[in-house]
């Protein structure tokens, strides 16, 4: 059972406040990259590499890890950083709290129900469908500067302008897309 | 040190949070997303207000560090990105956070998705340097731009003359008062019983 509105709202309302008032906004879809860069790193070590004359301290050959200074590279080259710790511990935190409300059942695990509703029960279609949008999820966030986390709600709860235009371009394109393909309800 | 206790003890939270209300489960954000069932819109949008409401206060009380805001800059690529967000999203019902977060539930269709994301999130690596040269990331609307000035920032705003610690409370209380006046749905679908 979930949370209602009220309890939830508060509940991600705090934790978002709580992350700006302690340290920076909440943002996940850079950790991503961070990833990549780190697992990149390890099969070629040129990937990144220290720079006394960089910003950070450290560059890449790779454009995007370079930028801001060598800001990415340098997280790549120190995984225990707070960004990249954060979501390893969301990941922790979100499947603990789905033990404890007993997990997921079994039939929904491969695809929700209402995928099963308007498109059936083939599992190699939801997960093209998944891989696809996963694609195209953090490929338009990175293009974006940040996602549904990081411009949605962290940026629109500082009054970010930049937020504003996401969450508009995000919703223009989702809210058609979900009504003409979800045609059935559960 | 200190850091690192905070990423675990935030990020835990922020990952419990998301399962709770909902999040991990693309049932939701589907159902949020074609207007059928709004529980997660109202929660989330009252998320922002609750957030931005204790935020803009803290400021103003000096009770938090301006210093620790951080504006994403305004440019093209957010618009267009945007667009690509929304298409993946209301396909998957997943985004960045709840992907990874819904894997750990246990869903493998989230983890199919998040194999995706690192390999969008590889090519946008491979590709930045020729998205840049197009000159879509260049500032737009001053680039990291707040809606109305804010104190111990050097954010450019939108409107000079709106006090932004104000602005930011009064759109907060807006947040939470959309998300307590939304209906539960706006539009109801054919439905189907899930098949046994």
């Amino acid at each position: 059972m979930v949370l209602s509105w009220k309890w939830g709202g508060l509940a991600l309302g705090l934790v978002f406040f709580a992350a700006v008032a302690l340290v920076k906004p909440i943002g996940v879809s850079t950790q991503f990259v961070i990833f990549n860069g780190i697992v990149w790193d390890a099969a070629s070590p040129d990937t990144v590499v220290v720079d006394e004359a960089a910003k950070s301290g450290y560059a890449s050959p790779n454009a995007y890890l370079n930028k801001s200074g060598g800001k990415y590279a340098r997280s790549i080259a120190e995984p225990l950083n707070y960004g990249f710790l954060f979501v390893i511990a969301m990941i922790v935190g979100a499947g603990v709290s789905a033990v404890l409300r007993g997990g997921v059942a079994r039939r929904e695990r491969a695809m929700p129900a209402i995928w099963r509703a308007n498109f059936g029960d083939d599992r190699r279609k939801r997960y093209l469908a998944a891989f696809g949008s996963g694609f195209l999820v953090l490929y338009g966030a990175r293009l974006a500067g940040g996602c549904t986390s990081g411009h949605m709600m962290s940026g629109m709860m500082q009054t970010a302008v930049s937020g504003y235009i996401f969450t508009a371009s995000a919703l223009l394109a989702a809210v058609p897309i979900a009504l003409y393909l979800f045609r059935k309800e559960v | 040190m200190e850091t690192i206790l905070l990423a675990v003890v935030l990020g835990a939270a922020f990952g419990a949070a998301l399962d709770r209300i909902g999040a991990t489960n693309p049932g939701y954000i589907i159902g949020m997303l074609n207007l059928t069932d709004l529980h997660l819109m109202k929660t989330i949008l009252a998320g922002i207000g609750v957030a931005s409401i204790l935020l803009f206060v803290g400021l103003m009380a000096g009770l938090v560090d301006a210093g620790h805001l951080s504006i994403k800059t305004t440019h093209i690529g957010v618009l267009v990105g945007g667009l690509l967000l929304g298409t993946g999203f209301a396909v998957s019902g997943y985004c960045p956070g709840t992907g990874l977060g819904a894997a750990a539930t246990g869903r493998t269709d989230a983890m199919v998705f998040v194999l995706g994301g690192l390999v969008g999130a590889a090519a946008y690596m491979a590709s930045h340097a020729w998205v840049a040269s197009t000159g879509i990331l260049g500032d737009f609307a001053g680039g990291k731009t707040t809606l109305g000035p804010v104190s111990g920032t050097d954010n450019p705003a939108l409107v000079g003359w709106l006090p932004g610690e104000w602005a930011g409370v009064l759109l907060g209380v807006v947040f939470v008062a959309v998300a307590a006046v939304l209906p539960g749905r706006l539009i109801r679908k054919r439905s189907v019983a899930p098949a046994e």
